[in-house]
């Protein structure tokens, strides 16, 4: 088990340098330029993971991001650890440590293997079918289901990685550095457009960099030596950048590509750390050249999934690229000829081929003489019929195919390998071209789909544009370029191409087998174990939508996006449903290509920087005095400031009575304000508020409401005129950018024949709200000098005043209902001004409050809070609040549909006060309200809204919206709870100081 | 993700814009004049087309204007951009 097929020196692998890695806990070797993959065939593991469904054991299948099988944990059990990730794709490093997914309790000894056995039994649909049944049991399955089906283990602590974000703008980005990208980039740069080269491997020059078959000649040298000279040269080319390790996840309109550049993940920890591991790197191009080639395609036949079944292309990679010899008795099983250039390959390096089974009849190609000259077996008109081996493949057997190649006929042969490379064909990877919105087109000859219909300026170019053979890759290359660059020469025009390929192919998407389908299990996607009877089976129920069947049987919804097998699937749908390919159309690629961790998607907006929070210029006091903060909006705003191990509740009950009783203080900075200008500003807030404003003195302050055009109460707050043609305006905190939006609408669509200007305020000024029976002398002491008399300073009224050197605005306004002043100064000196107050009110005992005292002293004044009171279906009239509501006004927003049917119903929610029987019981916010307890199902009349213990009642008080509340004043009503039943009495929502006597006080 | 060309500011990624629905859809001037139906029909009625759509976007995160988009729905090519006011172009 443990040989070495390393077979030969690579020039990309560095065998001096020997790194040892583990994998399933076992240690093992690789060199510098391995691929997990590549050095775990070297020590002839093939056996990597279990199949999601039926646990079958899975080996490596290919050399690239479309792996669909072996996909593993790495770094199991650290914080660095990440699940689904290929071993074609991770570079080994001393230190590595990997481990298979998708079995338990170990790849060699799975339990959910069973679930092999039992297939006749897990069918398309099978969990949809059966686990829904019945609906309590569903709980077991799931235990069964997730315990089962690893996914791979998420880290259980914090990533210690960093990541980045970087806007990346260029003329042209190349994506995929074959040699069309090569060549591509090389002659947009030399012709002055700014150019981007990005490709998922660490080398460049795709698959041609191993192509050396001799009957191919670029400029008589073999594809790879051209190509590798045309890679140094593009070291000295200006205008280009190259990335590699760099994948395009997703290619979104207007040319804006997300691509994940990988930093640091072929480092050892210690270079792991203090360095950016991977960068989002958000791309928009003038013009987008996707060179992104084709993906060999596999044969769907009869247990086509043993490990040690790979693409003939990945062989041949580990071979040439990887030194690697992925068997010692290897069989080619091919429609075309590029399973020959594969097992020539092979042989040049000594590796054993046994033989080729070729479905075509013949091919008369130079390289299949090749191959028959140096004596490899080639059986034509030949399939496979079934194959050997659990835990690693050990034989074939094959049999004649018909000639309608729906059938076997004659007798079967069995040849022993331990390695078959299967050759399907080339399918374009259109996937990123897809997801840019462009169309395709199903080439019935060439039976595969390709790039049509363009929405943004791009094009493909080389195989993922349909062109697979050298000298037509380059000639359609160097037309496109010339066309979409508008260039008159290039390097290409002189570049002499001899070719030998054929592109003879024989397609046959399902294979037969001596057995019946039912007794067969050809694979057509890997990674979710559906099977080509699935898919049939999804057909005889009746789905016959693509995107269904796809859901259906799962195939294509792996984190491969079913890369190798969807063609297959295509076109087994498109046989037995006897349509054509072209007409069924394909399924939607989405984003990304290849899976992104959450880090590269969030980049630096973590920990504190997840989300911006703004804070008010006094929150530097608050901190200091032991402040608990609560979230409005993104602001942080003191909730309530406990003393000597104060509950929240006895805080707010002790601020709540000295607020009333002598003086309070709040940081009201985080009100929205809006400054509004302009010779038409009177007649602007006419129109945006109920109440009429036209009169409002110089100097007068007055409550408004804001409805929406549909009649709802939006926002609320004070706006003072300062002057002729200028107010300023509070909103809600929350709704301060909001209302700014919509007003700036109103003006900008509807009304622009208004000379209003609105700027935002809210950050340049800093509000303290002085409340209770000494707020008067407490600003007395700050400003000795203003007259603070009701008749110079009445309620609802503004001044400017002087507090040394710093000017402010004085609003004599009260949200609480006491004797209350709104201080605004320029934001900076907000905290001096907080303290200048609470000195100056210490003899008093001024006592800061929070949110939380400010909702409960309100509530006990009946005042409404827009979002916690309302929610967007409440009118001013279901509010009681029609007093603000102009009937003189011809117009306002939202005033026409105050007279809609619906909102003139008698019978909507309306605000009402409740009052518990029990006063000590607090009732729950949100709890519904009924009228019967004996009814089934019961009417849900409406629900608390606002609920608090007031110290100043002495007693519980509740805002509650209910329907026809109105009219219910003094009706006994119940809260049901979980474990009682809570009697209520619908009361005044205005529970303290009905008469306000307490403004003046 | 696309890129708009703000009347006032020029081409800006859409995450610095806001789209606000469909345009040249005007406030009634009397809206006491109206029906429930009619006014129903102002305040709720929007077409979201497939196809050529003209639509309302705000430079939210930029110059805060208002302009008007001639979008087809069905590829998000943007087929014109005027500002508030000006005529709709011709199909
Ligand atoms: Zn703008």
């Amino acid at each position: 088990m443990n040989k070495n097929l390393r077979v030969k020196s690579s020039e990309y692998i560095d065998e001096t340098n020997r790194i040892s890695f583990k994998f399933n806990d076992r240690t093992y070797h690789g060199f510098k330029g391995d691929t997990l993959a590549s050095a775990l065939l070297a020590n002839n593991v093939h056996l990597v993971g279990r199949s999601f469904k039926y646990h079958r054991p899975r080996g490596i299948m290919t050399s690239g991001s479309e792996e669909p099988n072996a996909i593993v944990q790495v770094n199991p059990g650290t914080n660095r650890t990440e699940p689904n990730v290929r071993a074609t794709e991770v570079e080994i490093y001393e230190g590595l440590e990997a481990s298979s997914q998708n079995c338990w309790p170990s790849v060699e000894f799975d339990i959910g293997g069973i679930n092999n056995f039992l297939s006749p039994f897990f069918p398309a649909g099978f969990y949809y079918k059966t686990f829904m049944w019945p609906a309590s049991f569903w709980e077991k399955y799931e235990f069964f289901i997730r315990h089962s089906a690893g996914l791979g283990k998420s880290p259980t602590s914090s990533d210690p990685d960093i990541y980045d974000h970087q806007n990346v703008h260029c003329d042209v980005l190349v994506v995929g550095a074959g040699i069309s990208g090569i060549l591509t980039a090389k002659n947009a740069a030399k012709n002055n457009f700014k150019t981007l080269l990005v490709d998922e491997k660490n080398e460049l020059g795709g698959s041609t960099i191993f192509e050396n078959n001799e009957f191919n000649k670029i400029d008589n040298k073999t594809p790879s030596e051209w190509l590798k000279q045309e890679i140094k040269e593009l070291k000295d080319i200006k205008n280009l950048e190259i990335k590699t390790r760099t994948s395009v996840a997703a290619y979104h309109q207007y040319n804006y590509l997300l691509a994940r550049e990988n930093l640091t993940d072929h480092l050892e920890a210690k270079d792991k750390t203090n360095k950016i591991r991977q960068r989002l790197l958000k791309i928009r191009a003038k013009k987008v050249i996707l060179a992104t080639g084709a993906l060999e395609r596999p044969l769907i036949f009869n247990n086509n999934d043993r490990p040690g079944i790979m693409l003939s292309s990945a062989i041949k990679k580990y071979s040439e690229f990887y030194g690697v010899a992925c068997g010692s008795k290897n069989i080619f099983f091919t429609n075309n000829d590029s399973a020959y250039e594969s097992a020539l390959s092979l042989y040049n390096k000594g590796i054993n081929v046994e033989a080729i089974i070729d479905i075509r009849e013949q091919s008369e190609s130079k390289i299949v003489k090749k191959v028959k000259e140096v004596g490899i077996k080639v059986y034509w008109s030949h399939t496979i019929v079934d194959t050997a081996g659990y835990k690693r493949l050990n034989g074939i057997s094959i049999m004649k195919l018909s000639n309608d190649g729906t059938s076997v006929t004659g007798s079967k042969i069995s040849i022993s390998c331990d390695c078959l490379g299967v050759a399907g064909g080339w399918t374009p990877a259109v996937h990123l071209y897809t997801q840019s919105g462009s169309k395709l087109k199903f080439d019935e000859e060439k039976q595969i789909f390709l790039p049509n219909q363009n929405t943004s300026e791009q094009i493909s170019v080389g195989s993922c544009g349909g062109d697979f053979k050298i000298d037509e890759i380059i000639k359609n290359l160097n037309q496109k370029l010339k066309d979409n660059l508008n260039i008159k020469e290039t390097d290409l025009d002189n570049i002499k191409v001899e070719i030998d390929q054929e592109n003879s192919k024989r397609n046959i998407w399902l294979l037969p087998s001596d057995k019946p389908l039912g007794k067969t299990k050809p694979f057509v996607d890997y990674q979710n174990d559906a099977t080509a009877k699935d898919i049939k089976l999804a057909l005889r129920e009746g789905f016959r939508s693509i995107e269904h069947v796809k859901r259906y049987t799962t195939t294509g919804m792996g984190t491969d996006q079913g890369k190798l097998g969807n063609m297959h699937a295509l076109g087994i749908i498109a046989d037995t449903a006897g349509v054509k390919m072209g007409e069924l159309g394909t399924t939607t690629f989405r984003p990304p290509y290849t899976p992104l961790t959450f880090g590269t998607i969030v980049g630096r907006n973590v920990g504190k920087f997840f989300d911006i929070f703004r804070r008010t210029p006094m929150n530097d006091w608050h901190v200091e005095n032991k402040a608990e903060f609560e979230n409005v909006g993104q602001w942080k705003r003191a909730w309530y400031y406990p003393i000597n191990g104060e509950t929240m509740h006895q805080a707010v009950q002790r601020e709540s009575k000295a607020a009333r009783e002598s003086a309070g203080i709040l940081d009201a900075s985080t009100l929205g304000k809006i400054d509004i200008q302009g010779s038409d500003a009177s007649e602007f807030l006419n129109r945006v508020y109920t109440n009429a404003w036209s009169k409002l003195a110089i100097g007068k302050c007055r409550y408004g409401l804001m409805l929406n055009e549909d009649g709802m109460v939006y926002d609320d707050g004070v706006t003072t005129r300062l002057g002729e043609n200028h107010y300023i305006m509070t909103t809600t905190t929350g709704g301060a950018a909001n209302v700014l939006g919509k007003l700036e609408d109103y003006l900008q669509t509807e009304w622009p024949e208004l000379d209003v200007y609105l700027t935002s305020v809210t950050d340049h000024y800093a509000t303290a709200s002085l409340c209770g029976p000494n707020s008067k002398k407490i600003l007395k002491k700050i400003i000795p000098d203003l007259d603070l008399s009701d008749e110079s300073f009445p309620h609802m009224s503004f001044k400017e005043a002087n507090i040394g050197h710093i000017q402010c605005r004085i609003m004599r306004i009260s949200f609480t209902g006491e004797h209350s002043y709104e201080i605004n100064v320029q934001a900076s000196y907000g905290k001096d001004l907080w303290e200048k107050c609470m000195k100056a009110g210490q003899e008093f005992n001024i006592t800061p409050y929070g949110t939380e005292t400010m909702h409960l002293l309100r509530a006990e004044k009946g005042f409404i809070i827009v979002g916690q009171d309302t929610d967007g279906t409440m009118t001013p009239i279901d509010l009681q609040m029609d007093w603000i509501v102009s009937k003189k006004k011809y117009d306002f927003i939202g005033k026409r549909s105050l007279y809609r049917s619906d909102t003139m119903r008698e019978d909507r929610k309306q605000l009402v006060g409740l009052l518990t029987e029990d006063p000590n019981v607090v009732l729950e916010e949100g709890a519904q309200i009924v009228s019967e307890l004996n009814q089934n199902p019961v009417e849900m009349l409406g629900h608390v809204t606002s609920s608090y213990f007031s110290p100043n009642l002495k007693k519980s008080i509740a805002l509650a919206v209910v329907r026809g509340g109105k009219d219910m004043m003094g009706k006994k009503l119940f809260v049901p709870m979980e474990n009682k039943n809570i009697n209520v009495t619908v009361a005044n929502p205005v529970f303290y100081d009905a008469k306000n006597e307490r403004l003046n006080a | 993700m696309f890129l708009i060309n703000c009347p006032y500011c020029g081409e800006r990624d859409q995450q610095e814009f806001k789209a606000g629905g469909e345009a040249h859809i005007e406030r009634p001037k009397q809206p006491t004049e109206l029906s429930d139906d009619e006014w129903a029909e102002y305040l709720f009625m929007r077409k979201n087309i497939k196809g050529v759509q003209f639509e309302r976007w705000n430079h939210t995160h930029g110059c805060r204007k208002w302009f008007n988009m001639v979008r087809d729905t069905s590829n998000d090519e943007i087929k014109a951009i005027y500002k508030m006011g000006e005529k709709p172009p011709s199909q």
